[in-house]
């Protein structure tokens, strides 16, 4: 496993396992949580259950994107509405690399 | 669901900021005096939110060479380039721009915000990379929707963040992706006027073999022995692809521009719809914007000299005040407040006290960061920026946002 600092963020060079990654989006979110939705799911729908506007989303994608070095492009980015379906494709990039 | 329904979330945050009372969003500019006067509310106000740098919109020369060229050629070209064919105007326009940068190429758009997003939509397609910084202007994020390109988004000011990127597109397949990368920076940010570590940039996108725009709308005039900008002030202007800018700040007039080397620039014209498409730009604003960039060309050291002597006299006046600013000097010194309705209540504020300046709030601000959004014009004098920093103290005490009871402001970045 490499674990490299660079600067910023903590970055995952192997590829994560899926706890791994659901932890950190929920970390990432945990801000964004509403009296409705005090616990994050799979199923949360990021931007319907959350007090989150769509920079901060892209914000919070950049931070994961650094975390586990991946690239989602906005296109891709707009597309992904659940917490489950942000996790799958930070997965497939991942394995992809 | 009705068609309004989904602004719905946004038409609350408008409604608040109506109950203060004036909407910054529909200020109406009774009339324009000057430079840096404009009578609103009936009132005559001093104007330091215009984005007017040199101040030459009121400039006898301009101002003449438009109305000569009405006089010549009447007041409008009725129809786009493509259509109707270029006026010869258009096109020693655009040799003079190219020259002004000692580029070989240069198209002239009908609007800044036309220039980016015809051009960085229309560089990139299918296959192809186009990587954004974070805080771009709504140009550049709009050309991303209509360009087929993957769009990656960097880290504001952040080569380190861009170098990570470009590298995962290097790495992706365990070798590298076909396909172009165009990589879109700013000379200055229209929000807190920070300037991009241009040469620090450029570096990173050698190693990647990266095409570089560099949108020049706040720093043309401003930035540079030359007032080229901020591709001078770096040295970096041969490693800069594309150059964009504005007629509609520095040269006091409207419409946009690209120049490049790229020796098949010119097929440009035949393919970006937002150059095709629209009227061209009329005689009157070809000529003024003619006469600006000649104003630039030979008394372009003495106005940058007024307008950096303004730009430390607001920004230390403020600063030694306890106001929190962005982070460097710059023609647009946006000025932090710790929430929204703050903002506009201090905007109000100092609209009341007669000074005009532009209010800044979430979701046009990076960060979600409140700002009162100041720039400056050469024109300004001394005693105007110092009765304007007396006024921003005075609200400022009075709000609680300095002074004794200092209210540390939000959205640090
Ligand atoms: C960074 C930037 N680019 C482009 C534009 C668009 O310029 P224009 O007013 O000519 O459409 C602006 C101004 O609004 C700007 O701030």
């Amino acid at each position: 496993m490499i674990v490299e600092n660079d600067g910023t963020s903590v970055l995952l060079r192997r590829v994560p396992v899926r706890g791994e990654v659901m932890a950190e989006i929920c970390t990432q979110l945990a801000p964004f949580r509403t009296s409705d939705t005090q616990v994050i799911r799979g199923e949360t729908a990021i931007s319907k259950d959350l007090a989150i506007d769509s920079l901060a989303v892209m914000d919070m994608v950049m931070e994961l994107e650094d975390r586990f070095d991946v690239s989602i492009p906005m296109n891709v980015v707009a597309e992904i509405q659940t917490v489950d379906e942000l996790a799958d494709t930070i997965l497939k990039l991942a394995a992809r690399r | 669901m009705g068609l309004f329904d989904r602004h719905a979330g946004l038409l609350d945050a408008y409604r608040d900021v109506r109950t203060t009372g004036a909407d910054p969003f529909q200020i109406r500019m009774e009339r324009v005096l000057s430079p840096t006067e404009a009578i609103i509310n009936g009132k005559t106000c001093l104007t330091v939110g215009t984005n007017n740098y040199f101040g030459l919109t009121f400039d006898p020369s301009c101002m003449q060479a438009a109305i000569d060229a009405i006089q010549a050629e009447g007041t409008g070209t009725t129809g786009s380039r493509i259509a109707n064919g270029s006026y010869s105007e258009h096109v020693a326009l655009e040799q003079e721009i190219a020259e002004f940068y000692g580029k070989k190429h240069c198209m002239v758009f009908t609007t800044g915000y036309q220039a980016n997003l015809g051009v960085i939509s229309t560089l990139v397609g299918q296959d192809d990379f186009l990587l954004i910084d974070a805080d771009s202007h709504a140009s550049i994020y709009d050309a991303c929707k209509q360009t087929q390109a993957e769009v990656v988004r960097f880290k504001h000011n952040d080569p380190a963040s861009l170098d990570a990127r470009l590298r995962r597109l290097k790495d992706k397949n365990g070798g590298d992706k076909p396909g172009n990368r165009l990589v879109v920076l700013e000379g200055i940010y229209s929000m807190l006027g920070d300037s991009a570590p241009l040469k620090e940039f450029v570096e990173v996108c050698k190693k990647y073999g990266a095409y570089v725009l560099v949108d020049e709308a706040h720093s043309l005039g401003a930035l540079g022995d030359n007032g080229r900008g901020l591709c001078e002030s770096a040295g970096v202007l041969d490693d800069c692809h594309f150059i964009v800018g504005t007629f509609s700040k520095t040269l006091g007039a409207i419409g946009g521009y690209c120049v490049s080397n790229d020796p098949d620039f010119d097929i440009l014209r035949v393919t970006t719809r937002a150059y095709m498409f629209t009227a061209s730009l009329p005689p009157s604003i070809v000529a003024s914007v003619r006469q600006a960039l000649r104003v630039v060309r030979t008394r372009g050291a003495e106005l940058r000299q007024q307008l950096w002597d303004n730009v430390h006299t607001l920004y230390d006046g403020l600063v030694a005040q306890g106001f929190k600013l962005g982070p460097e000097y710059g023609p647009v010194v946006g000025v932090h407040l710790p929430d929204r309705m703050m903002a506009i209540g201090f905007w109000r504020a100092m609209l009341d006290a007669g000074i005009y300046v532009n209010v800044a709030v979430p979701p046009a601000t990076p960060n979600g960061v409140s700002l009162l959004r100041c720039s400056l014009c050469a024109v300004h004098t001394k005693e105007q920026l110092q009765h304007m920093i007396e006024v921003m103290t005075g609200i400022g005490r009075q709000m609680g946002v300095i002074g004794p009871q200092l209210k540390v402001a939000g959205g640090s970045r």
